[in-house]
C-alpha cells in the first residue's frame, strides 16, 4: 500500500493521481466499480449501492446509484486529466449475502445492481476487463494506481488480485 | 418523509418500544437458556448506515448476522447483529458448554443462533405491536457470518431508496458474569415509514 491511501465509504466516490491506493471495506451486494486510466495513472472507485437513481425517491446522493455515481466519478477523473478513451473498468461485489425462501426482489439487489453497471459502463463505451462478482460473501477492495491492479479480500475465500 | 424526521417525543416512545423489547427478550432468552437473564437499559439511536459499521467495529470485522422480513401493518426487515464471541458465548450455554469453547459453526450451531434471533427480534417486534397497536409479524430468519459492512449492506440497500437513517437498538444481556451484547437495526420500508411514524403521532 503507498502513504497515499483514500478510504471510500458506502455510497461515496473517490479518485487519486498516481500514487495512490483506494480501499473500500466490506462489499456486500454494494458494487465496487474501479476505473483506470492507463496514461496518466488516475484511479477512481466508486461504491454503489443501488441500480438506477430514476427508481429512488430520494436521489441527492449520486455515489448512491450506479447511474449517477458512474457518471459523476468519470467526470472527476476527466477533470483531473483522464481521458475516457484511456479509461478501463474492473468490478467487485454484488454479492447475495442471505439466502431467503421467499422470494423478496431486494435479496436479488446484488445481481441486479452488477447488471446496472455493465450496461451502464458499456453505454459510456468503457470496457470491463476483469471482474468478481456474485457470490454471498463480503469482500474488501484495494486498487493501485501503479498497475491499475484490484485486490480482493475475503473472509474464507482468500485473498487474490484481478 | 423519513425515520430521521422523528421528533423528542417519538423518540421516547421508541425508546419505550426497546425498553419492553428488551425486557421480552431478556425473559425469552432466560426462557431459552433456562438461566436468570438481565439486561442494562437499551440505547436506542436514530443512525446514518454510514455510521452503522463503525458501532459494529468496522466495515471488516466479522459478525453475525441474523435477517427477518417483517409482516403485517408494517412490512421490511429487521436485523439482529452480534458479535462472534458473543454468539459463540450463547450457543455454547444453550448447548450447556464452557462459555470460552471457541464455536464451531455446524448445522446445530447454526440453527441454534437463528432460533435465537428469531426469538430476540420476535420480542421486540410484539413490543412495537403492542404499543403502535399494529399487526407486526416477523418471517423465516437467514443466516450470514461475514464483514460487518456486507451484511449490513443488505438492509442499508432497502433504506437507501427513501433515506439515510435506521432506527438502532442496543442491548446488553447479563447472565452471571457474562455479558452479550445485540444489535438490533430496524429497517421498515418506505410505505411502512408513513404507517409508523403516523401510529406514533409524527404526522
Amino acid at each position: 500500500m503507498t502513504e497515499n491511501t483514500i478510504k471510500v465509504g458506502m455510497a461515496d466516490l473517490k479518485h487519486t493521481p498516481h500514487p495512490g491506493t483506494l480501499v473500500t471495506l466490506g462489499l456486500g451486494s454494494c458494487v465496487g466499480i474501479a476505473l483506470y486510466d492507463r496514461r496518466t495513472k488516475i484511479i477512481g472507485l466508486a461504491h454503489i449501492m443501488l441500480p438506477w437513481s430514476h427508481q429512488a425517491k430520494n436521489n441527492a446522493n449520486k455515489a448512491k446509484f450506479a447511474d449517477t455515481g458512474i457518471r459523476l466519478l468519470l467526470e472527476n477523473m476527466i477533470e483531473s486529466g483522464a481521458s475516457k478513451r484511456n479509461i478501463t473498468a474492473k468490478l467487485a461485489g454484488g454479492a447475495q449475502m442471505f439466502s431467503f425462501s421467499s422470494n423478496l426482489d431486494t435479496l436479488r439487489i446484488g445481481q441486479r445492481n452488477v447488471e446496472a453497471v455493465k450496461e451502464i459502463l458499456q453505454g459510456l463505451g468503457i470496457p470491463i476487463i476483469s471482474e468478481d462478482t456474485g457470490g454471498n460473501f463480503g469482500r474488501t477492495i484495494e486498487f493501485y494506481s501503479n498497475d491499475g491492479r484490484l485486490m480482493i479480500k475475503t473472509i474464507g475465500h482468500g485473498i487474490h488480485y484481478i | 418523509m423519513d425515520i430521521s424526521s422523528l421528533n423528542a417525543y417519538h423518540l421516547d416512545v421508541l425508546k419505550e418500544v426497546g425498553n419492553i423489547g428488551a425486557g421480552n427478550a431478556a425473559t425469552a432468552l432466560a426462557k431459552l437458556l433456562d438461566k436468570k437473564v438481565d439486561m442494562k437499559v437499551p440505547q436506542i439511536k436514530i443512525m446514518g448506515f454510514s455510521e452503522i459499521s463503525e458501532v459494529l467495529g468496522g466495515a471488516e470485522t466479522p459478525v453475525v448476522g441474523i435477517l427477518l422480513g417483517v409482516l403485517g401493518d408494517i412490512t421490511g426487515y429487521i436485523l439482529f447483529v452480534l458479535e462472534q464471541n458473543a454468539a459463540a458465548s450463547l450457543v455454547n450455554i444453550l448447548m450447556g458448554k464452557s462459555v470460552d469453547e471457541k464455536l464451531e459453526y455446524n448445522e446445530i450451531s447454526l440453527s441454534a443462533l437463528k432460533e435465537v434471533g428469531n426469538i430476540l427480534t420476535g420480542a421486540y417486534l410484539s413490543a412495537l405491536s403492542a404499543l403502535t397497536g399494529l399487526h407486526i409479524k416477523p418471517d423465516i430468519p437467514a443466516l450470514a457470518i461475514d464483514m460487518a459492512g456486507a451484511i449490513i449492506s443488505v438492509p442499508a440497500i432497502e433504506v437507501g431508496k427513501n433515506s439515510d437513517s435506521v432506527l438502532y437498538i442496543k442491548t446488553e444481556f447479563v447472565q452471571g458474569t457474562d455479558s452479550v451484547i445485540g444489535d438490533f437495526f430496524l429497517v421498515p420500508d418506505a410505505e411502512s415509514y408513513f404507517r409508523l411514524l403516523n401510529t406514533l403521532g409524527a404526522y
